[in-house]
């Protein structure tokens, strides 16, 4: 076994150092009674190449748009960007891939400087004064998020609106499950696909609540006008929470921070790293400074060392488990470290006007899908209120799942069928568009949808 | 802005990347716009971002030297042993890295049909049927994200079976030993952590968990090995008194590296158990993550799983989202796909005869250590230890002032990453080592020796260990300063020397 160095004389040498006669008796603390019975029924140990062939084979029964076979315009909440090959070499460097959490201050400063900056991009694109170091992902962040309000507020019901992602809300839905007396009241989107003002306004005022959480863009690919949504809330001494799924819409769209909203949280899936058939992406988290004691989550802080040099240190841990033990702010430990340091490098090489382009790029390709789309016979759009890279459109037929399984046999999938996640969404396609797509891409599946159209 | 420069001993002192570059500049690579353009401002209206964002403004040779500069301050297992008790720093295999960048699974969307994904799908059933053969167990949902993710949906299924039965119930047992992931998981599940002490042998005392088992305790929460890495002897006669008092046992599987091939959990009484990826299967740790905490669970609680499944008919595989008594999702997605792959690859490597002499070998070393250093430094309790062996630095303490902290940090001197220190928290001036199976003899020597010239040093020159770190570039930082006067993200101001 070519990962366990020991020789036959190793063992005796040791054995013989310990005082025992053989490896077995080093086991002789477990009960007989609690020993397993014969060996574990696994297929036996492989030679490298023989198990490089066999993920070679597990990952040929599946089809990807990223080794050429496939032209899709799948997001939701998971939107593959073209990702450097620099930040995959600065990655796979051991000095960061199998380095522990940093508990060692002096000898982890590579991670700890760069988790540092980590937070300070996330801070400026959310335009919010504090970041932690990550989370597991944008679905967990959310509901730590709303956890945070509640601590905040000492309230336990949350008015969430019905555009942030299913697979969000379900969830927060699963971690307050815990907990009495909590409620998650749910407002729905206004006609032209913004979450419903009066809606929110009447769900406030009727009962006091710790926050309201809105996505924006939203699930359908919306952009919602954030302020007055703040507003709202704050009016009602509620705070507010925004998601933001697709971090790319950060470059052209007002971020919340700048919308006095105190929370943000994001996942980096896609940005910073593959889709990787949804995960490890890393969950993003940020507040206003006076809120930071009451983050979940780890932070990493400049000071100084006994020379008065600068360093890095983790900080504020008396909200964390393993000082505060059962009064900790969250119970997260390892988060997601390296894919942190994924968005960090992504962020630092594409820089003030490489985002800025890129946010161009996805904006102006997916409106000429969206026009072209909208053009089609038997084909509308779901909503009117402007979009950044993702938009919901309602198929001819009324089935979109259908329209998809059609067009996966010739090599495209146009989108995601919302009828997955509810059925009376079962007429709408999702359709995401990025810098990955030409224009003849484009052209591609607006003729291939043209084709099925009315 | 600080000039980064270089000293003649390649110790690079690099500044933040937002004081790198100049205006202008860029490390992207993008297509040029081959649609028509539009105003987005105009579009957008009063939706459209006013301020940038502050990135900074660099090429790639200098985002690759930057963060190939920070890589260089980091310790890492790849440079040296990494004896962290309780998080099992074994080799992460390059192959593991390989195989999870195979585009066919890398580059795969969670919504693509299911008949896409069919190769996929059957490495995550695959997965699940090997970590149910380890641990014993009737399932295993893949979907937590890490150790601590697994407790709270352990938890959550616990919850919900026992609602299903009539009652949550109230309270979970922790003993002091545990991790503090266990006592915040409970918390967050809105149950009371009730606390029992360890007994003066090392495990678990029947009579004390008697002293505070009721019908309100839901479950009891225990490591096994505990984190003195000890086997918790009276494990199922604990397991029997909780049951029958109609509460249920869930298992820390953070050290399941002491028991591969030897204890399958889900045959001596526990009933749901997390697996650590990141630990016992060897996939990296990546200076904090991404983990994978998958949890096993015996048939009584199968109904309960996180949605979806993966279920096998014939040759096909599909994702089972009709589960009507599931505590639902608990997270977006299937999981971190990516850490399951590398698991995956390592199971196949290893087999299970691999996995079992890992487990040997990583209980051989840990001893060996034992031997070598339980002259100087005190053994927790005289009881075996299994992976790791917790010592107490008290003595040396009394003897020379000289503290745990001192030793870890000067064993950075001598090349070596700390021990956990000051945990578990009943030990006191605790050092606790888990070398794993990965290290090979003359390491352990090495280790040993160092921590020994320490302990020698400690009482000839005292005030050499307190100062220490001495050669790792920077010296012992200031963490009362970080806390009291928080600076938590770069600012252009007080940036430089």
């Amino acid at each position: 076994m070519r990962y366990i160095p020991h020789t036959d004389q190793d063992i005796a040498r040791m054995l013989e150092v310990i005082g025992v006669g053989t490896v077995e008796e080093l086991f002789r603390s477990i009960p007989a009674g609690s020993r397993a019975k014969g060996t574990l029924a696994l297929p036996p140990p492989m030679p490298e190449h023989e198990l490089l062939a066999l993920f070679q084979r597990l990952a040929g029964a599946n089809r990807s748009a990223t080794t050429g076979d496939l032209l899709a315009f799948l997001g939701a909440g998971a939107t593959p960007h073209a990702i450097p090959q620099a930040l995959d070499d600065i990655i796979r460097r051991s000095e960061f891939l199998t380095a522990y959490t940093p508990y060692q201050a002096e000898i982890s400063q590579g991670t700890l400087m760069a988790i540092f900056e980590f937070q300070t991009m996330v801070c400026e694109l959310f335009d919010l004064e504090v970041a932690n170091a990550s989370m597991y992902d944008g679905a967990t962040a959310t509901a730590e998020a709303l956890l945070m309000t509640k601590r905040l507020k000492g309230r336990d019901r949350f008015v969430v609106s019905e555009g942030v992602h299913p697979e969000y809300l379900e969830t927060c839905e699963t971690y307050l499950s815990g907990l009495s007396g909590v409620e998650l009241v749910r407002v729905g989107l206004g006609p032209d696909g913004r979450t419903d003002t009066a809606a929110v306004k009447a769900a406030l005022e009727s009962a006091a609540a710790a926050c309201l959480l809105v996505q924006s863009p939203n699930f359908f690919g919306v952009v919602e006008d954030l302020a007055p949504l703040a507003d709202l809330a704050h009016e009602a001494d509620a705070l507010a929470v925004a998601v933001v799924t697709e971090m790319v819409s950060l470059s052209k769209c007002q971020p919340p921070g700048a919308c006095d909203f105190d929370i943000a949280v994001g996942d980096g899936l896609g940005y910073a790293v593959p889709v990787a058939l949804g995960g490890p992406g890393v969950g993003l988290f940020a507040t206003r400074d006076e809120f930071k004691r009451q983050m979940p989550g780890r932070l990493i802080g400049e000071t100084r060392d006994a020379n008065g040099v600068r360093g890095y240190v983790m900080t504020l841990a008396t909200r964390e488990q393993h000082i505060r033990r059962e009064k900790a702010t969250s119970n997260i430990c390892t988060n997601q470290g390296l894919v942190a340091l994924c968005f960090t490098i992504q962020s630092a090489l594409l820089g003030r006007n490489g985002f800025d382009q890129l946010g161009q790029l996805n904006y102006a390709k997916a409106q000429y899908a969206r026009q072209a789309i909208a053009a089609l016979d038997g084909y509308t759009l779901r909503y009117d209120a402007p979009c950044f890279n993702e938009f919901a459109v309602r198929v001819p037929g009324g089935d979109a799942g259908r329209l998809v399984t059609d067009l996966a046999e010739h090599g495209i999938l146009p989108g995601v069928a919302l009828g997955r996640f509810d059925p009376a969404w079962k007429d709408t396609l999702l359709v995401s568009v990025t810098e990955v797509h030409r224009r003849e891409d484009i052209d591609r599946l607006v003729a291939a949808l043209a084709g099925k159209g009315a | 802005m600080t000039q980064s420069c270089v000293t003649p001993g390649l110790l690079h002192f690099e500044p933040p990347i937002f004081e790198i570059g100049a205006t202008g500049r860029t490390g992207a690579s993008l297509p040029t716009l081959d649609v028509p353009d539009v105003d987005s401002a105009a579009a957008l209206g009063n939706l459209a971002r006013r301020k940038p964002p502050g990135l900074p403004e660099v090429s790639e040779v200098e985002v690759v030297r930057h963060f190939t500069r920070l890589s260089q301050w980091n310790h890492s297992i790849d440079l040296g042993m990494y004896p962290l008790g309780s998080c099992t720093m074994k080799y992460n295999p390059k192959v593991n890295e390989a195989t999870a960048r195979l585009p066919g699974l890398a580059g795969l969307h969670p919504y693509q049909p299911e008949s896409q994904i069919q190769g996929a799908l059957e490495l995550l059933w695959e997965l699940e049927r090997a970590l149910c053969e380890i641990s014993g167990f009737a399932r295993t949902t893949l979907q937590p994200a890490a150790g601590a993710h697994g407790e709270l949906t352990g938890l959550m299924l616990i919850r919900a079976y026992l609602t299903a039965g009539g009652n949550p119930r109230t309270k979970v047992i922790i003993p002091d030993t545990a991790h503090g992931t266990n006592p915040a998981s409970v918390a967050l599940n809105g149950y009371k952590p009730v606390s029992v002490r360890t007994g003066a042998d090392g495990v678990l005392r029947p009579q004390d968990i008697e002293a505070v088992l009721d019908e309100d305790v839901a479950a009891i929460m225990v490591t096994n090995p505990n984190t003195l890495g000890i086997y918790e002897t009276h494990l199922p006669v604990i397991a029997k008194m909780v049951h029958d008092m109609g509460g249920l046992v869930y298992m820390d599987g953070a050290n399941l590296n002491a028991i591969m091939g030897k204890v399958k959990p889900g045959e001596v009484g526990v009933d749901v158990m997390h697996f650590n990826l990141h630990k016992t299967f060897s996939t990296p740790h990546g200076g904090g993550g991404p983990g994978a905490g998958p949890v096993g669970v015996v048939e009584r609680l199968v109904p309960h799983l996180p949605r979806p499944t993966v279920e096998k008919h014939g040759d096909r595989f599909s994702l089972d989202f009709d589960r009507p008594e599931s505590i639902g999702r608990v997270r977006s997605f299937y999981g971190n796909f990516g850490v399951l792959v590398r698991a995956f690859t390592y199971i196949r490597e290893l087999g299970g005869e691999g996995l079992t002499q890992a487990t040997e070998m990583a209980v051989l070393n840990a001893n060996y250590i034992r031997a070598r250093l339980k002259d100087a430094f005190p053994p927790s309790h005289e009881a075996d230890t299994l992976h790791e062996t917790v010592f107490t630095g008290k003595p040396l303490k009394k003897e020379t002032g000289v503290i745990t902290m001192d030793v870890a940090k000067r064993l950075m001197d001598h090349g070596f990453h700390p021990p956990t220190v000051y945990f578990p928290l009943i030990v006191p001036e605790a050092l606790m080592i888990e070398p794993t199976e990965t290290e090979p003899p003359e390491e352990l020597d090495r280790f040993c020796d160092a921590i020994l010239h320490i302990h020698t040093e400690a009482h000839e020159s005292p005030e050499t260990v307190h100062a220490a770190p001495l050669q790792v570039g920077l010296r012992r930082l200031d963490e009362t300063r970080a806390a009291r006067n928080p600076r938590l993200r770069w600012t252009p101001t007080e940036d430089s020397e």
